[in-house]
């Protein structure tokens, strides 16, 4: 589902000495399938961006358009349930919204909630547990004896449990052990190909947006700072050094490099590997022996 | 949602109202609620109404926002008002149609009892406008102190309240957040049979319960931490102090106060 902002706005607490513009006039177009990573400093209007996508909050001006759904601010729309079934949200900490006595009776909440019969959740949650790395014998438990880790697996499941088209992500790995990180990550980033995914993910980490972006948003005090391809927006490190950012690490590297070497490595999102190869052709095999 | 919930809520300011000491707002307006009941003629009640309206006026709190606050009172006050109407039979009567008969005693009757309510509220919140809770658990804790003499745990009350109105901005917001996560899942608060809401606050209160609880093991944790054990020998962040302005504005009231009763009419 393509997803559309159109001179967006939204203010909090309108009409009271409160209000407060968290987004200003935000416009971006985001085509079938693609992963994006919204980046921004804390306060930058990320997360209220992120509500907008399944109908939480309706835009103060502008409109809002995902799929066939329109959002606009004098226009109740009639099925959100429908738009909340096709556009998943993983939010900040999902673990927080787990509340059934078992894992199982978890994970099916969402899908019984959007009419799916029982065989078909249960055949859902076979495939699912696998992928979110959770094993069978977990689903007879009450979710509030699990690990913080396994407890966050559970709530990701349940919301991959209602098979969206549209997987909206805010910064789901916070708090994990690097591994866990990885894993989670890796998870995601498999989903979305395999199933050709719409993918809008919020993240502080720069070197997950390298990864697995193909489009890269970033916010500042509620407006749109910069957006563009990984290539052309991490490499200007000035531009996000002023908005508190900091470029990726392996674009640091290759500044330095090219500062000690005097030779230029192009920055194409390779990975350390294909690096290490244009490192070596670059300088010659005799003098790294 | 949170349009409805803002009576009382603390607009920050630098209005001398502001900047009273607590507890002369709470003496005054402890004090105020009697002597609003003083008031039976047009010159006291001007009075009175003198008093809060410019109380409400120096506070430089936006009056539509005030108004706005007022908004689950307002039916209150209009079915006092329409009550008296029917009910007071003094006066001459005025108007008179099939059952109703409406007398000029009624009509005033209504409207000076549904002034005293209006100014009761306006006064009353007007100390929740402009005094954060802190400000105001310390300012109770102060004035219980006497209480001490008996044993009455004061410190701890005001640990107590000072606590609950600390996280009562954090339970809202997780609310908001946890509604959010559901709602996301696909529960429906807002539209639908009785039955369903009132299954579809399961998901959100047990999450709710959760973190609250843990929210407070946390809490008692890293207050033991820090060598926390009661209100012995403690000394505070704010030391709240009887300055100038509070000794004018007391005798700002009592002149108000003295006024009232001169202008009363004894019969």
């Amino acid at each position: 589902m393509d997803i559309t902002f159109k001179n967006v706005s939204y203010i909090y607490q309108q009409g009271s000495p409160f209000a407060h513009k968290a987004l200003d006039d935000i416009s971006f177009h985001i085509p079938t399938g693609k992963f994006v990573a919204i980046i921004g400093h804390t306060g930058s209007g990320k997360s209220t961006l992120l509500q907008h996508l399944n109908g939480l909050v309706r835009p103060s001006e502008g409109e809002v358009s995902i799929g066939d759904y329109r959002l606009t601010n004098d226009e109740k729309p009639d099925n959100l349930k429908k738009l909340r079934s096709k556009v998943g949200v993983v939010f900040q900490y999902p673990e927080h919204q787990l509340f059934e006595e078992t894992v199982a009776k978890d994970i099916a909440f969402g899908p019984e909630n959007f009419g799916v019969d029982k065989a078909a959740i249960n055949e859902r949650i076979q495939q699912i547990l696998p992928a979110v790395g959770l094993g069978e014998e977990l689903l007879e438990r009450s979710p509030f004896d699990l690990s913080g880790g396994q407890m966050r697996r559970v709530a990701i499941a349940g919301v991959l449990a209602t098979q969206p088209e549209v997987l909206v992500l805010d910064e789901p790995t916070a708090g994990l052990d690097p591994r866990g990180q990885k894993e989670i990550m890796e998870m995601f980033y498999n989903m979305h190909q395999e199933q050709g995914l719409t993918t809008v993910l919020v993240t502080h980490s720069m070197e997950d947006a390298v990864k697995y972006a193909d489009h890269v948003l970033i916010l500042n005090n509620g407006g749109k700072y910069m957006e563009g391809a990984p290539e052309d927006v991490f490499t200007r490190s000035d531009a996000l050094q002023e908005v508190q950012l900091d470029v990726p690490e392996i674009v640091q590297f290759l500044t330095r490099f090219e500062e000690r070497f005097g030779k230029r490595i192009p920055f194409h999102r390779q990975s350390i590997g294909e690096l290490a190869e244009e490192m070596e052709r670059l300088l010659g095999r005799e003098k790294t022996r | 949602m949170n349009n409805a919930l803002i009576i009382g809520q603390y607009v920050p300011g630098n209005s001398l109202v502001h900047r009273l000491d607590p507890r002369t707002k709470i003496t005054i307006i402890f004090f105020f609620v009697i002597v609003v009941f003083v008031a039976n003629n047009v010159p006291s009640y001007g009075i009175v109404t003198a008093f809060a309206l410019g109380a409400m006026f120096t506070s430089r709190v936006p009056i539509r926002y005030i108004l706005k606050g007022l908004t689950p009172v307002w039916f209150l006050i209009i079915f006092t008002f329409i009550l008296h109407l029917f009910v007071t039979k003094e006066g001459t009567l005025f108007f008179d149609f099939f059952i109703f008969e409406f007398y000029t005693g009624g009509v005033i009757q209504g409207f000076a009892i549904s002034l005293r309510f209006f100014l009761l509220i306006l006064v009353t919140s007007l100390l929740t406008l402009t005094t954060t809770p802190i400000e105001i658990t310390d300012a109770i804790e102060e004035m219980l102190d006497p209480l001490k003499k008996v044993r009455f745990p004061v410190h701890e009350l005001a640990l107590m309240m000072s606590i609950s109105l600390r996280f009562i901005p954090t339970l809202m917001q997780e609310t908001e957040k946890i509604s959010k996560a559901q709602s996301s899942r696909g529960v429906d608060f807002r539209t639908g049979p009785i039955k369903e809401r009132i299954k579809a606050v399961v998901p959100l209160l047990v999450p709710l319960f959760v973190s609250a609880f843990k929210r407070a093991e946390e809490l008692a944790m890293a207050m033991e931490a820090r060598g926390y054990q009661g209100g012995e020998g403690r000394s505070k962040l704010r030391a709240l102090k009887v300055e100038k302005r509070d000794i004018l504005i007391y005798l700002l009231f009592a002149a108000v106060v003295a006024g009232l009763f001169i202008t009363r009419s004894y019969g």
